[in-house]
């Protein structure tokens, strides 16, 4: 039985990375006073199926170490261990661990051993250290264990092979067992892992060969395995099994067996402290490449970051309930076509009415159909928001501040294109929240504000736009210092007098985003225009509203959706062109003598009281002129590009439709001015214009 | 018995070897010249309609078509090959093909006077294109052929349908 396994590789990655979000938003949630033993219980199903899925595709790395994890969750969902503060916290650092080490499999790369090795250590501590079962019979081998418990696991089982110990497995499937896809050989080579292992099978059960059915499974075995292994070790490789067979595993050697349960347990408290600063200390560097303090290393892991989400945007998870609609949908456009070509065989004229209703019901079908399908693209908000509880937990330790996280709408939808380049701005914006607009708690409470600072994350649907809001009531924006740093950078005149809009607007400036103007100012300002150009990428925008020494408020307006697009169509010459309704501001009717040169070349327009440069569509793009419009009229449509006016002087306006961006660069290549295509409903192709590549090429 | 299939087998590779060397063209014509287009490229042939114009791109490269929810660019290869170029009639049709471009596969239409018919080709019997020095390009040439006492000249779909990086003539 061959499989290519590596075909579910991405699946398993996928349900990995999925498994890991859910057992960080649980850790995250785990109250070390009232505790939800059914969190725990998500935290421990996230491990195990990691960790049963890694094992199948043979990543033993991370089976090995999500072992540890799930042995650790086993006795907190068992109530043998207590749920403390630094437990968390190793294992919310052993599922940063582990995703890095599924990341670097993902890309084919190998796995630091070092830093696996580090978590790992932390974890054995962990697990070993606060244990303080008691156990009757650890006297006798108290002393063999001081001596070794510093020295690593590996050593520790080389030291017992000694001893003969080890477990006796009786083994007796039911006749059905390999109808259910079970493999006894596979579980045995399982097996065979854990230790020095023989096994001797009984065939006494086979009948003669003409009662054989080949599907029944009429053997059982006897299996010996030597090692320092648990009992749950084995149990877990019958875990699948269970319920299909009779089970027997019974210690060889009693006496040895229990020591070696004691071995797990019992351990010096001294070496235990130690260990856990230096494993303190691991934490805050991680802490640390978090924040801005390091942060081309944080931009490093962001790349990474995006490199991943490109990778993963292949393939979509998906409702099966929006699947459901869309097969009912199917249907009915079937009946409906059934239907029609019906009426269609004998027409007569009679029939007429019958046939415009078949008509407008298919058509009707057909929208319900279009609007399912775009469902399916869309993914719900929490996908981006399920990591900020994290961010927040660990910057905020790190910061010695106060924060609640608040996440209001995360069900809001929205497309998967969207939802992964959107998270990227987000952490950087919360980053900033979190370090520059929350004050630290003394602070709050000199200004009279509660201790605990509160940072709302917030999503809803507008039109058709999804609004992002960040609101936190941190110290908010200082309008003179701003305008004052903004001066000195020479980004503004001296005299220029700016509203509060415009001032704020200022930290989205390129060249606003200098080291030292983050600590004196209310510190905004590092990489927003960044932040600004990713949004302005997605067809969005972003607005700040800011009280000085109340808060601040960031919402960010993003479309639904990159597949279609809100256009005004206009006609120059005998072409259509589309251009985003987003970056219109008006439109005006004008006559050529309305438009002034510019040292006989550049021609502007007057636009109430601001000369904005125009750009003949027809020059630009070559176009002839038709003979249909009156030459020299015209109109100049508004367009504004990051704050700057532009007009684009094209012959006609034709009306505002939504339409489909399809690319040109799938069996073309990128064009100049134009960012994608439509088609229209005539069944012809128009260009779909991009404003900003359009100003760009008309000042070459 | 063994015999038997042994036989079958030498009929087998004799089959093998003829379909490997044998192949298909697609040939059309341009200003009553005749050409051939490996026929496994072509994905249909339709007839000429008005396409969108795309600003700034060479002469040749007409604009785009929709293909049935696709974008298609559309080449006119009168003019991309350097001939006369003429008014496009009912005859005119688009050969629609697939090319391959750094591994990325792209659908493109060829505007070609008319398409003529479907020859098969014994590969051996393709001799490559002489060397026209300087005077003619033969790099879109993949070799020359006669069909029925005429001359036919098999074009290199990727070759000929490769896009010229504009970035470069831009920045």
């Amino acid at each position: 039985m061959s499989i290519d396994m590596s075909q579910f590789h991405q699946v398993f990655f996928e349900e990995c990375f999925e498994g890991l979000e859910a057992m960080e938003t649980g850790l995250l949630n785990l109250d070390t006073v009232a505790i939800d033993s059914e969190l725990i219980n998500t935290i421990f199903r996230g491990a195990h199926s990691i960790k049963g899925g890694s094992g199948t595709f043979g990543f033993n790395v991370i089976a090995d170490f999500t072992h540890i994890m799930e042995t650790l969750l086993d006795e907190m969902r068992d109530g043998r261990r207590k749920v403390t503060q630094s437990v968390i916290d190793v294992l919310l650092s052993s599922v940063d661990c582990l995703r890095t080490m599924l990341t670097s499999i993902q890309e084919g790369e190998d796995v630091d051993g070092a830093i696996v090795g580090k978590y790992r250590g932390a974890l054995e501590i962990e697990l070993n250290g606060s244990e303080q079962k008691p156990s009757a019979a650890a006297s006798v081998n108290a002393e063999i264990e001081v001596e070794s418990s510093a020295v690593a696991t590996v050593a520790v089982a080389d030291e017992f092979e000694l001893i003969k110990q080890g477990w006796k497995i009786g083994f007796c499937p039911y006749l059905d067992l390999l109808k259910t896809g079970n493999d006894p050989v596979r579980m045995f080579r399982e097996l065979a892992e854990l230790g020095e292992y023989s096994v001797s099978v009984n065939i006494n059960d086979i009948p003669a060969f003409f009662e054989l059915d080949p599907e029944e499974c009429n053997l059982s075995w006897a299996l010996e395995i030597v090692g320092d292994i648990q009992v749950e070790e084995i149990k877990e490789i019958f875990n699948w099994v269970e319920g299909d067979c009779e089970l027997d595993i019974q210690p060889f050697d009693k006496q040895i067996a229990n020591h070696t349960a004691v071995e797990k347990i019992t351990e010096p408290e001294l070496p235990v402290q130690d260990i856990q600063q230096t494993k303190a200390a691991q934490v805050e560097t991680k802490i640390l490449v978090n924040t801005e303090d390091s942060r081309p290393e944080a931009q490093q892991s962001e790349n990474d970051l995006t490199k991943i989400s490109i990778k993963a945007s292949s393939s979509i998870r998906v409702d099966t309930a929006k699947i459901d609609t869309l097969i009912n949908m199917v249907g009915e456009v079937v009946i409906t076509q059934s239907m029609l070509s019906l009426i269609g065989e004998n027409f007569a004229m009679d029939q007429l009415a019958q046939l415009k209703r078949g008509l407008a019901q298919l058509e009707r079908h057909i929208r319900d159909m279009q609007q399912s399908v775009m469902n399916i693209r869309m993914v719900p908000i929490s996908f981006v928001f399920s990591r900020f509880p994290r961010l927040v937990h660990d910057i905020s330790t790190k910061l010695d501040k106060k924060i609640e996280l608040k996440l209001v709408g995360e069900s809001t939808e929205v497309d998967k294109v969207v939802v992964e380049l959107i998270s990227d701005p987000l952490v950087h914006l919360i980053r900033n929240s979190l370090d520059h607009g929350i004050e630290i708690p003394a602070d709050r409470i000199a200004a009279g504000k509660p201790e605990t600072g509160t940072i709302e994350l917030k999503a809803y649907h507008r039109g058709g736009h999804i609004v992002i809001e960040i609101i936190d009531d941190g110290r908010g924006l200082d309008r003179k210092k701003l305008i004052s740093k903004a001066i000195a950078n020479g980004l503004i005149d001296e005299n220029s007098i700016l509203t509060d809009k415009q001032a704020f607007e200022l930290i989205f400036m390129p060249g606003f985003s200098t080291a030292e103007s983050i600590t004196d100012i209310s510190g905004r300002g590092v990489g927003m225009d960044v932040v600004r150009r990713n949004i302005q990428a997605l067809g969005g925008n972003v607005e700040i509203i800011s009280d000085f020494g109340k808060g601040t408020t960031i919402s960010i307006h993003l479309p639904l959706t990159l597949a279609i697009i809100d256009g005004q169509s206009v006609a120059v010459g005998d072409e259509i062109y589309i251009v985003p309704l987003v970056s219109i501001k008006e439109s005006i009717n004008i006559t050529e003598n309305m438009l002034n040169k510019i040292a006989g070349k550049g021609e502007t327009f007057r636009l109430r009281d601001q000369y904005i440069p125009v750009i003949r569509m027809h020059e630009i793009f070559n176009v002839q002129p038709n003979n249909k419009s009156n030459p020299g009229e015209g109109v100049i449509v508004v367009v504004e590009r990051q704050g700057i006016l532009c007009g684009l002087f094209v012959d006609e306006l034709l009306g505002p439709q939504q339409v489909v961006v399809k690319s040109l660069e799938t069996n073309y290549r990128r064009v100049q001015g134009v960012s994608g295509a439509t088609i229209l409903g005539d069944g012809s192709v128009a260009l779909i214009l991009d404003i900003p590549g359009l100003v760009r090429f008309s000042n070459r | 018995m063994t015999q038997e299939l042994k036989t079958q087998d030498t009929y087998h590779n004799r089959n093998n070897k003829e379909r490997e060397s044998a192949a298909q063209y697609l040939s059309f014509t341009l200003d009553n010249e005749e050409y051939g287009v490996d026929i496994l490229r072509v994905q249909e042939i339709r007839s000429w309609e008005p396409v969108s114009r795309i600003p700034n791109v060479p002469r040749y490269e007409k604009g785009v078509v929709n293909l049935r929810g696709s974008i298609v660019p559309i080449i006119d290869l009168r003019e991309k090959l350097c001939i006369k170029f003429t008014e496009y009639t009912h005859l005119t049709v688009v050969v629609v093909l697939q090319t391959s471009d750094d591994n990325k596969i792209r659908t493109m239409g060829v505007v070609v006077d008319s398409v003529s018919d479907v020859i098969s080709l014994d590969k051996t019997k393709i001799q490559s294109a002489p060397d026209f020095g300087t005077k003619i390009s033969n790099e879109f040439i993949n070799g020359l052929t006669t069909v029925n006492e005429r001359m036919v000249i098999l074009l290199d779909v990727d070759k000929l349908l490769k896009l010229e990086d504009l970035e470069i003539s831009e920045s």
